[in-house]
């Protein structure tokens, strides 16, 4: 096992930062940490470098425990946000700096650096400075000297958050090859549950803190365990609604409802429906689905796609669909859902299986 | 509220530097519609940000003129044009309380208290700030405080124009959601004309009822989010808008079809002398290949499961383009063969649409 965390944790002043968790990175992996704004990603991270001390639990690496083992010490490259790049220095240089503290000869850094600024379309602008680039490329730096590092675990915190939509769009396609030609584990950090998707490996949701739920990205979104872990990883946010489970089916709160025998080894009483935005939709396609209605509140139009926000059955709910649906506020629409689309959880929050 | 117009903006910004003039502006001409909901939309250093300073009147354009409701306004300040901006960052007076920001551009313009009261309670009502009016600002997170940045401009009774330079920046992705469609709701509400500058293309496109898409200094196509997905007037917006965005393939014209890797796409109108001598492509968006047993056959080269649909990477005499499938559909692991959708494969001419009209 390349890297291990053992109940680590992070308290201050008695505020909990990060919660006790175990993760065990298998080495040459993309990991994603997918969470929102203060939800612990920066501190997580740290505390994967070894620049943060945990309160608690021990960090492995390659069976030896690498906790109090100083950051220096450790093989660990990370990228910022913001692009962190020395202002005087040429770019070939930036690239060779985390070289120069190593005992590496004058050749070897060249054919490494050529060879990094070749992977990621750099080689024509080795001369220039950081300041004459555009922002793109400066994280493109900034990504190249943690290449260049050949660090066994590479950190990423939101690297792309700073760019233009259509150059994250290009920096993320290559992202997981580059690395992944390294060996390298990577642990990158987002709040965009799309951008986890399309990264794929493996991904976290993390929510105050606390993980909820690491596995394959694939089967995290499609799969997730309980209703926080589903709110993370849903955009446009994931639809609820409570449902009251009886012997004849699951019944909404307007009285709507599946007459089914899913879920039947489950205790009847109370429980929360959730499904995204796309599983709702404005005509029926399966032999299960249950009407519904609702009061429209404002309609998005994508060009391609509508996103129509309404209210129904108390909740605020989004359909996401393709096609142009420009719908005026107050109108009453129908909808169609699928139970095989919803996620049943219990009162706890925790994931309720048909069994 | 008013009418915005420009007329024949040109901007440079070294002008008097004695070398060639360069133009981070270009030939620009728009009508923005009194009441109406615009966007800027455009990649970094497209112009959009000056763009927005010429008419806020940051920044006096080099040539050209700017009208609100037919008055020339091109040599006045920005107070004097009532304009209200909302930036990136949310700018608030964190020791005041939500309620004397938003009181705040009232008591400069030595409005009655009791009027005040009165306009700051109908906004924070629209915005959700009732409940935190006594509360200091500093204490809000940043979508509150982007709200308060928003209720200012809302308070005063004498807007012109609203304009938002990437709002949303720095708000969570499920914030983001409820705070854009709180902006379009106060756009029907308050009816001011409303202009948002932004290189997300979701953001403008949902926003805007019609949006401008720059490419370096140039307006390449203004229009509605659907003419921009449907019929991309130049490359460029055809690889902006979308995502993945158009794909753009080598094409020939073969008696009097479109042909793609020996593949008859679709009947097109001949091409004239004066064309032909250009790079021509035809566009075709992912959306709008189809897998279909009787099209032409594509080696898979990737496949990017995003959830809701699949990104297929495919590969046709040494070409390659994406096709979406939806969630519902199976993606054939061999024998994989696509059709494009005639009514929505274009040609192109050196970038530009060609065939605006479709032949019959």
């Amino acid at each position: 096992m390349a890297l291990e965390f053992k109940n680590l944790s992070k308290k201050e002043y008695n505020v909990t930062f990060i919660a006790p968790f175990s993760l065990k990175l298998k080495p040459g992996i993309f990991n994603t940490i997918l969470g929102p704004t203060l939800s612990g990603k920066t501190t997580l991270l740290r505390l994967m470098a070894g620049l943060e001390k945990p309160t608690s639990g021990e960090i492995w690496h390659k069976e030896i425990n690498v906790t109090k083992l100083p950051v220096q010490q450790r093989n660990v490259a990370m990228v910022y946000q913001q692009f962190i790049n020395y202002p005087t220095m040429t770019v070939f240089e930036n690239i060779a700096s985390p070289l120069r503290v190593k005992k590496i000869t004058e050749k070897e850094i060249k054919s490494r650096v050529h060879k990094v600024a070749e992977l990621l379309k750099m080689s024509p602008l080795l001369k220039r400075r950081p300041a004459e680039l555009s922002g793109g490329q400066q994280q493109r730096i900034a990504l190249a000297r943690a290449l260049t590092k050949e660090a066994e675990l590479v950190l990423l915190d939101e690297p792309l958050a700073n760019l233009d939509y259509k150059l994250r769009e290009e920096l993320r396609e290559e992202l997981p090859r580059l690395f992944a030609e390294t060996g390298a584990t990577v642990v990158y950090t987002t709040t965009e549950p799309s951008e986890a998707l399309l990264l794929g490996g493996y991904s976290a949701t993390l929510h105050e803190g606390r993980i909820t739920q690491y596995d394959p990205t694939q089967s995290l979104y499609k799969d997730p365990n309980s209703l926080v872990a589903a709110k993370t990883f849903s955009d446009p946010p994931l639809n609820t609604v409570k449902v009251e489970k009886n012997s004849e089916g699951i019944f909404l709160e307007d009285g709507a409802h599946w007459k089914t025998s899913k879920y039947t080894n489950n205790p009847n009483g109370n429980y929360t429906l959730g499904f995204r935005a796309h599983h709702l939709k404005l005509f029926s396609t399966k032999n299960d689905d249950l009407k519904l209605t609702g009061e429209v509140l404002v309609t998005e139009i994508s060009g391609s796609e509508s996103f129509v926000h309404l209210k129904a059955n108390g909740n605020n709910w989004v359909v996401h669909t393709h096609g142009i649906y420009n719908f005026k506020e107050e109108e009453q629409i129908e909808m169609y859902l699928s139970l095989s689309n919803c996620y049943l959880f219990d009162t706890e929050g925790s994931r309720v299986y048909d069994e | 509220m008013a009418e915005v117009r420009l007329q024949q903006i040109r901007h440079s910004y070294n002008v008097d530097a004695g070398e060639e003039t360069e133009y981070a502006l270009e030939k620009i001409d728009q009508v923005w519609e009194d009441g109406g909901a615009y966007a800027l939309l455009g990649p970094s250093g497209c112009g959009k940000s000056t763009l927005l300073n010429i008419v806020s009147g940051l920044l006096q354009p080099t040539e050209g003129k700017v009208f609100f409701n037919n008055n020339d306004v091109t040599s006045t300040t920005p107070d004097q044009r009532n304009i209200a901006q909302i930036f990136q960052f949310p700018v608030v007076y964190d020791t005041m309380t939500v309620h004397d920001n938003l009181a705040f551009p009232l008591r400069n313009r030595k409005m009655g208290n009791a009027e005040i009261k009165e306009r700051v309670k109908t906004v924070a009502e629209m915005l959700d700030l009732t409940a935190s009016l006594n509360q200091r600002a500093s204490g809000l997170t940043a979508d509150g405080k982007q709200k308060i940045s928003l209720g200012r401009g809302l308070v005063r009774s004498d807007v012109n124009i609203m304009m938002f330079d990437e709002p949303l920046t720095v708000i969570d992705p499920h914030l983001k959601w409820q705070l854009r469609t709180k902006l379009k709701q106060l756009h029907r509400q308050v009816g001011f004309t409303m202009v948002y500058v932004t290189h997300d293309q979701t953001e403008a496109l949902t926003f805007a009822d019609k949006v401008a898409v720059m490419f370096e200094g140039e307006v390449v196509q203004f229009g509605t989010p659907e003419e921009l997905f449907l019929s991309p007037n130049h490359t460029f917006v055809g690889h902006f808008i979308g995502s993945p965005g158009m794909n753009f393939l080598p094409c020939e014209l073969d008696e009097g079809f479109l042909v793609f890797g020996g593949n008859r796409i679709k009947k097109s109108a001949p091409i004239t002398q004066t064309e032909t001598t250009k790079k021509i492509e035809l566009g075709v968006r992912p959306e709008f290949i189809k897998i279909d047993s009787n099209g032409f056959p594509v080696n898979i080269i990737r496949i990017d499961d995003v959830g809701r649909y699949r990104i297929v990477k495919v590969e046709h005499s040494g070409y390659f383009f994406n096709v979406y499938v939806p969630e519902e559909f199976e993606v054939p692991t061999e024998n994989l063969r696509v059709s494009f959708d005639p009514q929505n494969t274009h040609i192109y001419c050196d970038g530009w649409l060609y065939d605006k009209k479709e032949p019959s």
